[in-house]
């Protein structure tokens, strides 16, 4: 659940698709910037998902959709409701290729259920506007295709976007009273119906003689009903649908999972079965999907992608799986504490990699060990290997170049180098590094 | 130390990984059962009574700190020896907090966990080199001697709560790999003042009630 709120954009990312990325050829206003053609969002809808699809489409924000879309229902006096049930029935929902309407062709009964019902409602219509409400009948009109069509969308729609219209249908019949009429819900509807009647009277009773006032104060009456009306309604289904976001982000976390345990364990389980003749191939494999696998799972970082903020820890990490993989020599990594990279642990780190680069190459030891620690006044780090050792004082020509480069990088920052090391005894290199006032950064930090 | 070969319980969720420790360890200890889940465990640990018992630290009903606590209230002289393949430090210093006298990685030679198991049964702390940098971490995180010291609040044993400079030492060298053997040349102290030492560490682990465990815990945890 947290990790789900943490990084929902990570979600949106190979969803939603580059909103910059190649234009689809064809008139201005139809083409793409999002990927693929129109279809339905699922994911993101309140409805049907033909805004948040349309958005995705077009690559605009879904909010500017909705907002742009109620405003024109309210200026063209309803059609938007229709259009909209149109578009809900014609574009087909993202992952499939049929639209609704193309299965409801299919569906004679459905038809004639639909066509009952707009005959119905256009009869009342007529009546209504016989009795002269103009206005009333102009809006109500347009919503005879929309109840048409969302007859059609409930029988023929997928039965999870049966469950969402279900929830659009709900308050309907939370006014009938039919689930379990507490005294609270009572109340409520009381108070609605009082608000309702006492607002509609208002808005028509020519009695009051304040000409602004009286249109107003019906209104508010009347949203105020609708409100208390239908308020618990909405509550649940903005819980609903967050409960319902946030299971699908799970479901797709685990297809995340999978995926990676995939691409990643069984492939090198694949390649230890092949290599099974050569122990240290063997060794060298599952030590880095062992070191992959424990920085994905504990340090939540994605061995594929470059570590952007670098620190202490994850330079020392690196040395680590450099060295094992281009060496295929263990290198045991203790890590203690963990601080921000300067220019003078930058050199502490890179003299670091250089001694165990060395004991790699030339201590023939099965593995190397690499402490390091941040403490608040120094960053100390030991490379040590038990492997065939040296006499400092007769060092080949070639290693002693590289223990004065280790030297080196130490001492023009004001770090030291210590090599000890005897024949057949092993080799070990402290270096250490004063630290600048900077506070330490807890292990636990970097972590996130 | 006992002259007899010690004997053994394995705990552990994997079969495979039983059969192979029980296959290697055969000769130099005595495996005398195997369970693979938390309360199989607790019942199995009961009745055979083992002198040591090799725990998983994860198990699929709950942590191995979870067995450690169970048998620990009603046989409190079977000791208790973490392995694990990969885990997070919070996981490992929560069994050893529980009362586990040591933490071996599963990628351990079979000599040197024979060699960890007779330690742990004759009452030694067995430190892998990873299980001190979980200490020396954990020890750390919120200053330690020398470092930020005004930001430890004060608790009811300040000697608990902190680690001598020569346990540090120790520790430090665990890290890098040393055995005790090594430790003690390289200290000029003794491999049983090396031993009093880690078990020392042990102690303040398991007794400290500092605040700064439990927060570095925490803190690892929400990261």
């Amino acid at each position: 659940m947290m990790e789900s709120v943490e990084h929902p954009e990570r979600w949106r990312e190979h969803r939603g698709g580059d909103p910059f990325g190649h234009w689809h050829r064809g008139p201005f206003w139809l083409r793409s910037r999002g990927n693929g053609p129109l279809r339905r969002d699922q994911d993101d809808r309140l409805a049907g998902g033909v805004a948040a699809g349309a958005a995705a489409w077009k690559g605009v924000n879904v909010t500017v959709v909705r907002i742009v879309f109620v405003l024109i229902t309210v200026v063209s006096g309803g059609v938007g409701g229709a259009v909209y049930v149109a578009a809900w029935l014609l574009i087909p929902a993202a992952g499939q290729d049929t639209s609704i309407a193309s299965q409801a062709r299919n569906d004679p009964r459905g038809i004639r259920l639909a066509i009952g019902v707009a005959s119905l409602l256009a009869l009342i219509l007529l009546a209504i506007g016989a009795l002269g409400d103009a206005w009333f009948t102009s809006w109500a009109w347009p919503q005879v295709i929309s109840a048409a069509g969302l007859v059609l969308i409930w029988r023929n729609a997928s039965a999870d976007e049966q469950a969402s219209l279900r929830q659009l249908i709900e308050p309907l019949e939370s006014v009938a009273g039919s689930s379990r009429p507490g005294r609270r819900t009572a109340l409520r509807l009381g108070i609605a119906a009082a608000l309702l009647l006492g607002g509609a009277g208002w808005l028509f009773s020519a009695r009051f003689s304040v000409a602004l006032l009286r249109p107003l104060g019906g209104v508010v009456l009347v949203i105020a009903g609708i409100v208390i009306l239908l308020g618990p309604w909405w509550l649940r289904i903005a819980r609903d649908l967050v409960l319902e976001r946030a299971a699908r982000i799970r479901a797709e976390e685990r297809t995340d999972i999978a995926a990676r345990v995939h691409d990643s364990v069984l492939q090198t389980l694949a390649l230890i079965q092949r290599r099974a003749d050569d122990p240290q191939k063997v060794v060298q494999l599952a030590r880095m999907q062992e070191r992959e696998l424990r920085s994905w799972l504990f340090e939540g970082r994605d061995p594929n992608q470059p570590d952007e903020n670098m620190t202490f820890a994850s330079g020392i990490r690196q040395i680590q799986q450099d060295v094992e993989s281009r060496y295929g020599v263990p290198v045991e990594a203790v890590m203690v504490g963990d601080c921000e990279l300067d220019d003078s642990l930058n050199a502490l780190v890179a003299a670091a990699r250089e001694a165990t680069v060395n004991a790699a190459k030339w201590s023939g030891a099965s593995v190397i060990s690499l402490f390091a620690e941040v403490e608040p006044g120094e960053v100390s780090i030991v490379v040590r290997d038990r492997g065939q050792g040296f006499d400092p004082e007769t060092v080949p020509e070639d290693r002693k170049g590289l223990a004065e480069s280790v030297h080196g990088r130490m001492t023009r920052r004001g770090g030291t180098a210590t090599v000890t090391s005897a024949p057949g005894e092993g080799t070990k290199v402290s270096l250490k590094m004063p630290r600048s006032a900077t506070q330490p950064r807890s292990s636990a930090a970097s972590r996130s | 130390m006992s002259a007899a070969a010690p004997r053994v319980v394995l705990v552990d969720d994997h079969g495979l990984f039983r059969s192979g420790v029980r296959a290697e360890l055969g000769k130099q200890v005595e495996v005398v059962g195997e369970a693979d889940d938390v309360q199989p465990a607790i019942e199995l640990i009961g009745s055979l009574q083992p002198d040591v018992v090799l725990l998983d630290v994860h198990l699929p009903g709950g942590g191995g700190q979870d067995v450690v606590q169970a048998v620990k209230a009603s046989h409190p002289e079977v000791r208790f020896l973490a392995l694990s393949a990969s885990d997070a430090p919070e996981d490992v210093i929560a069994v050893i907090r529980a009362g586990a006298r040591g933490y071996v990685t599963k990628t351990i030679s079979t000599a040197e966990l024979a060699d960890a198991i007779r330690r742990v049964a004759a009452g030694d702390a067995v430190f892998s080199h990873r299980l001190a940098g979980f200490v020396l971490d954990a020890f750390a995180a919120a200053g330690g001697p020398g470092g930020s010291a005004d930001a430890v609040k004060p608790s009811f044993d300040p000697e608990l709560d902190q680690l001598t400079a020569r346990e540090r030492e120790v520790l430090r060298l665990i890290a890098q790999g040393y055995t005790y053997k090594e430790i003690a040349r390289e200290l000029y102290i003794s491999v049983k003042t090396v031993e009093s030492h880690v078990s020392s560490v042990l102690r303040k682990l398991q007794l400290s009630t500092r605040h700064q465990l439990t927060r570095w815990a925490a803190e690892r945890r929400l990261a």
